[in-house]
């Protein structure tokens, strides 16, 4: 394994093993990098992220995100870079990392001839610390179904349990790989709730997704991710802001009226002029202004942010909700769409 | 003492998903007792000739379905269910847990030994009620016991080999049973080797571990000449798949 450190190294916290002190991130990545042959499924990442916050990792399929994370995991070796979860290197500590973790892999299944509750205390009975089984059904809504065989559970459910599964062991850090992908949208609303939960526990979580509003409404802080690397950082307002000349107006007016030239601007397909403002109230100002001023009403009037959607969009080059991710496999993974 | 109690308690959520699961019940444990009774039944009247001994039909049957059994308990039924746990996800979500992966497996494979002392118990009190037939005592029972663990061990063990050849869950039944079928035959579990058997048939239960492992349990049903050989045949058989399942066995879903 290629641990060495690049030029200027991490910081002490990274020179030193063992388990991190109060002020240290949970998750510290520094120029992570990972081959599939020839192929850089990771190139070059960094990331912090800070203890007891919820982090999304937002990206097209094939950006490399479960590589990553699997990395963090302990699941897979890599190839280059330094990497501290919970103080411990994944590579080389995961038997110390193991009981401090919870995971939900993208695709996983339990025992289908077992009991929700004895699923949960099977995999509760492997940690040194385990959170009581009647907690843990009830933080993810399944107090119901303690006693139901869990091939009798709905897909929803089964992620529901999937992540139960993984607060057995009252763990610090949680991992989510696409905890909602395939869900329809009440199922999807169910993990989200179970999620926030999550937060109100204080635990640390990180998960992946390519869906923009999962990230938007879960996360604290939300990565976007393109071909390997981290291309954005940022709370997902501070996203949506990253272009402020993002914001437009428009509006239409009846056909023949002729504009001022300072609110002249070209006509969008729908036949509305769209108008890209330096400053957006002192434009609002002047354009009602001069509406008001010879009663020429403005119909559909609107101003336009640019949503998370459009910058990850911009970012990524690609679309965010299409399905299937790669994930390597010892398969070959697409490199980041272009 | 704390992976000897983990060890008992996943061994016990084993044994509830096992008789919970209507295939692995009826496949690992009805099947070979409902073969007991058809072979008995149906042949059980004859004779066989073991080297110089002569041996009633339904004696040799219970010893063979007793073999018979613990390679369905041990092989066909852990390769089956670790495949389809490792192509479920469950051994890539067990690997992420503190749990030692030989606690886990070790569960398998106790669980597995198990369920075959169940079903040899069972088959010798068949057919010692319904036959007569002798049941291990003393000395023959001590090596009795010694072939039966070691058969159980090997083949667990050969389970884990074949895993890395099945590609998914779907093949695993066909893989598995093509894999034991034929050798049961050719090994006389299901037909007695004889005088009249093709050579190469001979070969081919000599060089495979299945015929070393029914002719050690045959001599503890039927009083047959026991060979330590036929022991350590197995052994290395088992050896040899422990070797590898070490190396590839593989704890990832494989799609």
């Amino acid at each position: 394994m290629h641990v060495a450190s690049p030029p200027g190294g991490l910081r002490a916290a990274v020179a030193g093993t063992g388990p991190s002190m109060p002020g240290t991130p949970a998750i510290e990545v520094r120029d992570l990098t990972k081959f599939y042959g020839d192929v850089a499924a990771v190139d070059g990442l960094d990331l912090e992220i800070q203890v007891g916050e919820i982090f999304a990792m937002l990206g097209p399929n094939g950006a490399g995100k479960t590589t990553t994370v699997e990395i963090l995991e302990g699941y897979r070796h890599r190839d280059g870079g330094e990497v501290r979860v919970l103080g411990y290197d994944p590579g080389r500590e995961r038997r110390l990392l193991k009981p401090l973790i919870g995971i939900v892999l993208q695709s996983t299944g339990v025992d289908r001839y077992l009991t929700v509750s004895e699923t949960i205390e099977m995999y509760a009975s492997y940690y040194p610390h385990p959170r009581p089984t009647g907690e843990i059904v009830e933080l993810v809504g399944l107090d119901t179904k303690r006693d139901a065989r869990v091939l009798k559970l709905s897909g929803g459910q089964q992620r529901r349990l999937d992540v139960a599964i993984a607060l057995a062991g009252d763990p610090d850090l949680l991992f989510l790989d696409e905890p909602t992908t395939g869900f329809d949208p009440s199922a999807r609303r169910e993990a989200w709730e179970v999620v926030k939960n999550l937060a109100e526990l204080g635990k640390t979580v990180l998960l992946t997704t390519h869906y923009m509003d999962e990230a938007q409404y879960l996360a604290d802080r939300v990565a976007v991710m393109a071909a390997g690397r981290i291309v954005a950082t940022g709370t997902p307002e501070e996203l949506g802001d990253r272009q402020i000349d993002g914001v437009r107006i428009r509006f239409r007016v009846p056909p023949g009226t002729v504009l001022p030239a300072d609110l002249a601007g070209p006509t969008t397909p729908d036949g509305r002029v769209e108008l890209v403002p330096d400053d957006l109230s002192r434009t609002m100002y002047r354009l009602t202004g001069w509406s008001l001023e010879y009663g020429i009403e403005l119909e559909q009037l609107e101003i336009i942010r640019k949503s998370l959607e459009d910058v990850y969009l911009e970012l990524t080059g690609g679309d965010p909700t299409e399905p299937e991710e790669v994930t390597p496999g010892g398969s070959t993974p697409s490199p980041g769409r272009r | 003492m704390r992976s000897l109690r983990r060890l008992a308690s996943q061994v016990g959520y084993v044994n509830k998903a096992f008789w919970r699961n209507p295939a692995a019940a009826f496949f690992t444990f009805a099947f070979p007792l409902m073969f007991l009774v058809i072979f008995t039944s149906l042949l059980g009247h004859g004779i066989v000739h073991e080297g110089l001994r002569t041996v009633h039909t339904s004696d040799y049957y219970v010893a063979a379905m007793a073999a018979y059994a613990v390679i369905g308990a041990c092989y066909s039924n852990i390769a089956m269910s670790v495949t389809a746990q490792r192509d479920l996800g469950i051994l890539k979500r067990t690997n992420g847990t503190p749990l030692p992966s030989a606690v886990y497996l070790g569960a398998r494979v106790i669980h597995a030994v198990f369920v075959a002392l169940l079903l040899v118990v069972i088959t010798a009190a068949f057919g010692r009620c319904a036959y007569q037939a002798d049941i291990p005592t003393g000395m023959t029972l001590v090596r009795f016991l010694a072939a039966l663990l070691v058969g159980s061990a090997a083949f667990s063990a050969l389970a884990f080999a074949i895993t890395p050849a099945i590609p998914n869950a779907d093949a695993g039944p066909a893989i598995v049973n093509a894999s034991i079928m034929p050798l049961l035959f050719l090994s006389g579990i299901f037909i007695p080797i004889s005088n009249t058997t093709p050579n190469w048939i001979v070969w081919v239960a000599r060089i495979f571990p299945v015929r070393h492992f029914a002719v050690s349990i045959q001599a503890g049903f039927v009083g047959t000449a026991f060979s330590w050989t036929d022991v350590a045949v197995v052994a290395a058989w088992g050896i040899g798949g422990l070797l590898v399942a070490t190396r590839y066995f593989s704890w990832e879903p494989r799609r």
